[in-house]
């Protein structure tokens, strides 16, 4: 009758990535043997790293699992840090400063949804706009010469940080690297626990299905690509008020793009996501450890290479096996 | 049957750009009765069935239901209003299991959560009231297309449905699924479900409807009950001339061999096997039929032929040279003439026009292309004369294939194929979908093509075209394939078995 084995499709992809996860464990706990101090300082590193790209996966994937296809991630972040460092300064207030960062985010949000629900613009030329209008922007307002003031504080959770390892790298941190953990959870839940959930992942699968039913599908992807624009937002404002504390121009550094690896490394599901996301993060703060500590003489255009070339590799491995929402890219035709 | 009608339309009219899809239709349904809507492609069926969902709006006119007037916007208000409806392509969540399906939409929450515990509840307790049930656990995609009605049916239920439209529900559905979804039909109509039903088969018309609305051009052509019609007159009064059913009965000529298949092994998109080790001829002026029920392998088989699959194992032979795989062009060169299972998708280009269509497979030879250029004169002279000679019913050859009716688009295919001197034509489900004009015409041309010399095999889930078309009948289940002895030896019953159950229960 049928073939005699019928491997699940994927699950070779799971394995790799349960091997890929258990290896890196290994590295850790020997790493940790050998010298605390420094694989200590390697790991939060890595969290700190990964937080840009957790949350720019996420906006991708709010957007993606309604079925828009999402590249303009990168300039959605780089108008949120810009902006959100601009009322930083002028305001004094760090609070601010973040909340205007949302703000930004969802208002880039906002026009990529204009362009590619609304007018249904192709979806790659609509996110394309969104990050040459971020670099124009930010590049031409871009005040020289405004100093700093100051970032937001690293909190250290009373008891539980004094657990060794776990401790100093888990609960001494700062505030969106936290925030952006419980955001991964909560979206989690609510992408396959909830209402909202099962209706954003229709659209994406079908979105004709869903409107007979009832969803408006413009209404659900308007409010998840804004959702999405905040959470990219959160990350502008991280770059530019929690890791360097001034903004610079482009400094988003293509975080944009490698968060689209994660998501699709991850599946489109958030705590994929959030797993490849830390993984990317540990090959970027191993790579600055490298330059650092010189143990490798290698020129160091090799080692800042690695988070690159680990992104390539991923995708040329992952792209044909995961996929995507089935109607992504698809601008919903109604008469 | 007693009452005041549950859906009444006045007037109702709407147009796409100019085309007038329906003028002034004038409709009523009573409560609990099975309303059969019968037309030609084109007629305006499912455009009215849309205004009635809240798909589309009409341009003028009225809709009441029990008795009220209502404006229906957008789908959501029919769905309050108690109308469902199952439309022509299915509207699935291909990877979602039933259960999500049918709630989507109209969720039961908790808190935060979809509460899954309620709806399970609610489902069984709908199956226990209309007495018919499915595995509220089974991912959508996997389930055979009856039983994806069937959860259609019950995203309808759940909804507490009170008009229920069915569009074409039976056009994929194998004779015993056909006899099933009649069977819960019955039964909802008993619980006082009021019932449109759209088809192209006057055998079910006759057999299950309880009045019969006739449209034509958008406009209704008469309202009847089955009591006083039969189906020679509803085919006549559809199509406006007479209808002849097409038979083959001309023996087949003993020619040459122009194709032949040895072996031949296919694998499944999945991977694994679905056609193995299959190997049959088709000689000068034969037709070979291939009866099965969709899904035991046809489009592999189908399209291994027409060079879009890779070949797992063994040999395909066209006119005495063996093809290499995958290689469609080298296929159409040596002669092969394909209709394709799905016309939308592997047929045409839709955004495309008549004329562009038209020489989809001749586009880069002469007199179409002259070095590096096109010759537009001539792709619109071949269109002309294509139109004119295969009776294609359109504004003109640039128009977009789009736009046309089912009917149409069949025959904008067919006049691509047949106008080249093909030996062998492959015809996979060439009459799906289409009415009983259009399929009359499709098999008179499949008739003209044979007679000229070519062979033709013929792929259908359709009994009787399989039945009055092909010299020499095999049945595909499985992926394997049962040779019955001729033609003489077929009959629907044992093919009908055959079909379904393979040989086991044969011996
Ligand atoms: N979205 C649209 N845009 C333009 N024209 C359309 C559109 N939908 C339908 N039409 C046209 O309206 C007419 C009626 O189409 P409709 O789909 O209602 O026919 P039907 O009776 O359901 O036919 P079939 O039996 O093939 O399903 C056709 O001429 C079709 O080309
Ligand atoms: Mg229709």
């Amino acid at each position: 009758m049928m073939a005699v084995s019928r491997l699940r499709p994927g699950a070779r992809g799971e394995m790799l990535c349960v091997f890929l996860w258990i290896s890196v464990t290994a590295c850790i706990v020997c790493s940790y043997w050998i010298s605390p101090v420094v694989t200590v300082a390697v790991l939060s590193s890595a969290l700190r790293q990964s937080t840009p790209l957790v949350l720019g996966a996420m906006c991708g994937l709010l957007s993606e699992r309604s079925g828009v296809m999402n590249i303009g991630i990168e300039g959605q972040m780089l108008m949120a840090a810009f902006w959100g460092f601009l009322m930083h300064v002028w305001t004094g207030s760090l609070m601010m400063g973040v909340i205007s960062g949302l703000a930004a985010g969802a208002f880039a949000g906002f026009l990529f949804a204009w362009m590619s629900v609304s007018m249904k613009m192709d979806q790659i030329i609509a996110g394309t706009i969104i990050n040459i209008l971020a670099v124009g922007l930010t590049g031409f307002f871009y005040p020289t010469g405004m100093s700093s003031a100051g970032k937001l504080k690293i909190y250290s959770v009373p008891l539980l940080s004094e657990i060794p390892l776990a401790g100093p790298v888990l609960f001494r941190m700062s505030p969106i690297v936290f925030l952006t953990i419980c955001i991964v959870f909560l979206l989690h839940y609510c992408l396959f626990y909830s209402r909202w959930g099962l209706r954003t992942r229709a659209t994406g699968e079908h979105p004709k299905a869903a409107a007979t039913m009832g969803i408006s599908v413009v209404k659900l992807r308007y409010g998840n690509i804004m959702i999405g624009g905040c959470i990219a937002g959160l990350a502008g404002a991280f770059l530019s008020l929690e890791s360097v504390g001034v903004f610079e121009r482009g400094m988003t550094n293509g975080r944009g793009f490698i968060a689209l690896a994660v998501m699709i490394f991850g599946k489109w599901t958030p705590i994929g996501a959030w797993g490849a996301a830390l993984l990317f993060g540990l090959s970027m703060s191993v790579q600055t450890q490298l330059q650092f500590d010189r143990v490798l003489s290698l020129p160091h255009q090799f080692t800042g290479m690695l988070p690159y070339l680990i992104t390539i590799i991923v995708l040329a491995i992952f792209i044909r096996r995961n996929r995507p929402p089935a109607s992504l890219g698809v601008s919903c035709e109604r008469e | 049957m007693d009452g005041f009608p549950v859906l009444e339309l006045k007037g109702i009219s709407k147009s796409f750009h100019g085309v007038m899809a329906n003028s002034g239709v004038d409709f009523k349904l009573k409560k609990g009765e099975i309303h059969a809507l019968l037309g030609e492609n084109g007629a305006g069926k499912s455009t009215l069935m849309n205004m009635i969902c809240g798909l589309l709006q009409p341009d003028r006119g009225e809709i009441f239901i029990q008795g009220n007037r209502r404006k229906i916007q957008n789908p959501k208000i029919a769905i309050q209003l108690g109308v469902g409806m199952i439309h022509q392509h299915f509207m699935i969540v291909p990877g979602f299991t039933s259960l999500e399906n049918i709630i989507l939409g109209s969720e039961p929450v908790t808190r935060m959560a979809i509460d899954f515990r309620k709806a399970r509840k609610q489902i069984a307790a709908l199956s226990d009231q209309y007495g018919f049930s499915i595995d509220p656990d089974a991912v959508t995609e996997d389930l055979p297309v009856g039983i994806q009605q069937r959860v259609e049916i019950f995203k309808a239920l759940y909804r507490k449905v009170g008009i229920l439209i069915l569009d074409e529900p039976t056009a994929v559905l194998t004779p015993q699924e056909t006899e099933d979804l009649f069977r819960v039909m019955r039964r909802l109509a008993r619980k006082s479900v009021s019932i449109i039903f759209i088809t192209h088969k006057l055998r079910e018309v006759m057999q299950i409807a309880d009045s019969i609305t006739v449209m034509q051009r958008g406009a209704i052509k008469g309202v009847l009950s089955p009591g006083e019609t039969d189906e020679q007159s509803l085919a006549r009064m559809m199509i406006g001339r007479e209808i002849n059913m097409i038979s083959n009965d001309r023996s087949a000529g003993a020619g040459r061999t122009v194709f032949e298949a040895s072996g031949l092994s296919v694998n499944s998109s999945r991977g694994f096997e679905a056609v193995s080790d299959v190997s049959f001829c088709v000689r000068e002026g034969e037709i070979v039929g291939i009866a099965g029920i969709q899904g035991n392998g046809q489009m592999e088989l189908s399209e291994a032929i027409a060079g879009l699959r890779e070949i797992a194992s063994g040999n395909i032979i066209l006119s005495g040279k063996v093809m290499p795989a995958l290689h469609p062009r080298k296929m159409m060169e040596n002669g092969l003439a394909h209709i394709p299972e799905d016309r939308l998708k592997y047929g045409l280009v839709l955004p495309f026009s008549i004329a562009e269509n038209q020489i989809l497979c001749t586009y880069y030879r002469n007199p179409f292309a002259r070095f590096m250029w096109r010759n537009r004169k001539a792709m619109l002279n071949n269109s002309r004369e294509l139109m004119d000679r295969f009776d294609i019913r359109a504004g003109g050859p640039e128009e977009s294939v789009k736009t046309l009716s089912g009917g149409n688009q069949q025959k904008v295919i067919i006049s691509r194929e047949f106008s080249r001197n093909s030996i062998f034509l492959l015809a996979n489900q060439p009459t799906r979908g289409l009415d009983v004009g259009s399929i009359e015409y499709v098999h008179r041309q499949m008739l003209t093509l044979r007679d000229k010399g070519a062979g033709i095999l013929l792929i259908s889930s359709e009994l009787d075209e399989i039945l009055s078309l092909a010299d020499s009948i095999l049945v595909i289940y499985r992926g394997r394939l049962i040779s019955m002895a001729g033609k003489e030896g077929a009959d629907r019953a044992s093919l009908g078995l055959m079909m379904t159950r393979g040989l086991e229960r044969e011996k």
